[in-house]
């Protein structure tokens, strides 16, 4: 019966040492404590649901002093291809500019266009084709980059990139229906990025 | 196909047995009181039992078989599940988690399964939902339902017709993926007017356990309605923004994505927990057949070995008869 007591001891104690005072909390709560009350109020036969901050790890607080390092999550629907890694400097392509992200960055909102993104870690760069999304930078020297679709710049074909472009630029001039003229607009707009990307 | 055969099976299986107590229905057939053989009947008829040992020999294979796939199809979209985890995480940290958010027109989205068969996952989804419906109700609040997938509709359809805005079902007829996802969400957000979107779903924790869950999105004017009060989104007012030229248009486009990868990684989950809930039950269920299995061949035994008892005694009675 006692077997598992010493498991529950040392779990208590170490959830007191994670958050020894009130002032240490996270500036998110573990739980909305007023979504829990009112739920528990409404309907008690129910345990209140989880809600998706309980699955995430808590940001910290922005530091006083500007950290060394940027901490990046680039995630795509299928993969998180960066996940809280520490680098120097990202530069992501939003809508007005090339923008140039380092540690201690003003807290920023972009959205993004099709472009290249580079990270920079020491001299190791690596650069990303994204397709757009957004990108958050947050006070506390965290960087968000959330794309629909991503490939490093060494898998694309530069050949092909050049036989696509070729092909949609003269769909365009022969498109004759307006759907028509669209679907080779976008095609000839992201050839034409890619081309940049990769001259460039 | 499998469940309709399933269905079938159990049907077959449950007429001769209707009992007034279904408590002891299995067991019936095991109590030696009740049995025919004992009630000085000879040369009792096997048949019955042998039916049912084949039936419910038909039945733990299609269980069998529907646990495999189970297993196989869970293998793949977990894995899928897992990566799309990250997604949602930036918006929530940007946006907060906002459950107790009080406005007006509140939609709740709730995600199920098409099939059956699958223990408690669906009527956790809608038990859910009807409990945010009952939280957030009040005098001139709105409260309407999005409803993915068949099973849910069932169950809400019941009660809350005139609450139901939208349904769509067939949702993984293809592989889930994103644009299919998004498209969905654009379809939600076209044809319903809101304040907030409560999504729930089954968040996927292991093959027996999910929980339930729910994420909020909020429409544009509420986010920043709400950072301009200096409530819980307060932070938001420190970002600068880059992109389009209003602040409305880059919230209103930050939102519309927030839901779609919201979305996304729900559907994942939900079929996730689909998954693993059918896998564990069709895993329950192969073992009860084979349980009971085992009854009937003990009772279809004892019978046989009865019936050759009779006879044996029967003859021995009579060859004594005979020399005495």
């Amino acid at each position: 019966m006692f077997r598992h007591g010493s498991r529950f001891l040392s779990r208590a104690s170490t959830m007191r040492w994670r958050r020894p005072f009130s002032t240490d909390l996270p500036a998110e709560a573990y739980k909305d404590s007023n979504f829990v009350e009112a739920w528990r109020k409404a309907i008690p036969t129910v345990e209140p649901p989880s809600t998706p901050s309980a699955f995430m790890a808590t940001r910290p607080a922005t530091p006083s002093s500007i950290p060394s390092k940027l901490t990046v999550n680039f995630v795509l629907p299928y993969s998180s291809e960066l996940s809280g890694k520490e680098v120097d400097m990202v530069i992501i392509p939003a809508t007005t500019g090339q923008m140039g992200v380092l540690p201690g960055h003003v807290a920023t909102i972009a959205e993004l266009k099709p472009g290249i993104l580079s990270v920079h870690e020491g001299n190791d760069v690596s650069k990303y084709f994204v397709s757009g999304g957004f990108a958050y930078v947050h006070a506390n020297s965290f960087a968000d980059i959330i794309t629909v679709e991503a490939v490093p710049l060494d898998r694309i074909d530069p050949n092909l990139v050049q036989k696509g472009l070729t092909d949609f630029t003269q769909k365009l001039s022969t498109a004759s229906t307006d759907v028509e003229k669209a679907e080779a607009q976008i095609g000839v707009d992201v050839h034409s990025a890619l081309n940049a990307a990769l001259t460039g | 196909m499998a469940m309709a055969a399933l269905r079938r099976e159990g049907r077959r299986f449950a007429t001769p047995l209707i009992s007034p107590n279904p408590a002891n229905v299995f067991r019936s057939s095991l109590i030696p009181s009740e049995e025919p053989v004992l009630s000085g009947v000879r040369c009792i008829s096997t048949q019955v039992v042998r039916n049912r040992m084949k039936s419910v020999k038909n039945i733990q294979k299609i269980t069998k078989a529907m646990k495999m796939v189970a297993a196989s199809k869970l293998r793949a979209i977990q894995t899928r599940a897992e990566n799309s985890r990250g997604l949602w995480q930036p918006f929530t940290a940007l946006l907060g988690d906002t459950p107790s958010i009080d406005v007006k027109k509140n939609v709740i989205v709730t995600i199920s399964a098409d099939k059956g068969l699958c223990g408690g996952i669906n009527s956790t989804s809608v038990k859910i939902s009807r409990a945010m419906h009952k939280l957030n109700s009040g005098p001139d609040k709105e409260n309407k339902y999005v409803v993915l997938g068949e099973k849910a509709k069932a169950q809400l359809v019941r009660d809350s017709k005139k609450d139901i805005e939208l349904v769509m079902t067939e949702l993984q007829k293809n592989p889930l993926n994103y644009t299919q996802v998004s498209v969905m969400a654009d379809d939600i957000l076209k044809n319903v007017e809101f304040d907030a979107l409560r999504i729930v779903y089954n968040k996927f924790q292991s093959v027996v356990s999910f929980l339930p869950t729910v994420s909020t999105v909020l429409s544009p004017e509420v986010v920043e309605r709400e950072a301009e009060s200096g409530g819980k989104l307060g932070d938001l007012d420190l970002y600068e923004i880059e992109g389009a030229e209003t602040k409305a248009e880059v919230l209103q486009n930050l939102t519309e994505f927030q839901f779609s990868c919201m979305m996304y990684n729900a559907v994942l989950e939900n079929a996730t927990s689909e998954q693993g809930a059918r896998m564990s039950a069709m895993d329950s269920s192969s073992r009860n057949a084979g349980d009971m299995l085992d009854r009937l061949t003990l009772t279809y035994n004892r019978t046989r070995q009865a019936s050759i008892t009779t006879e044996l005694i029967e003859i021995i009675s009579g060859a004594s008869a005979l020399e005495g």
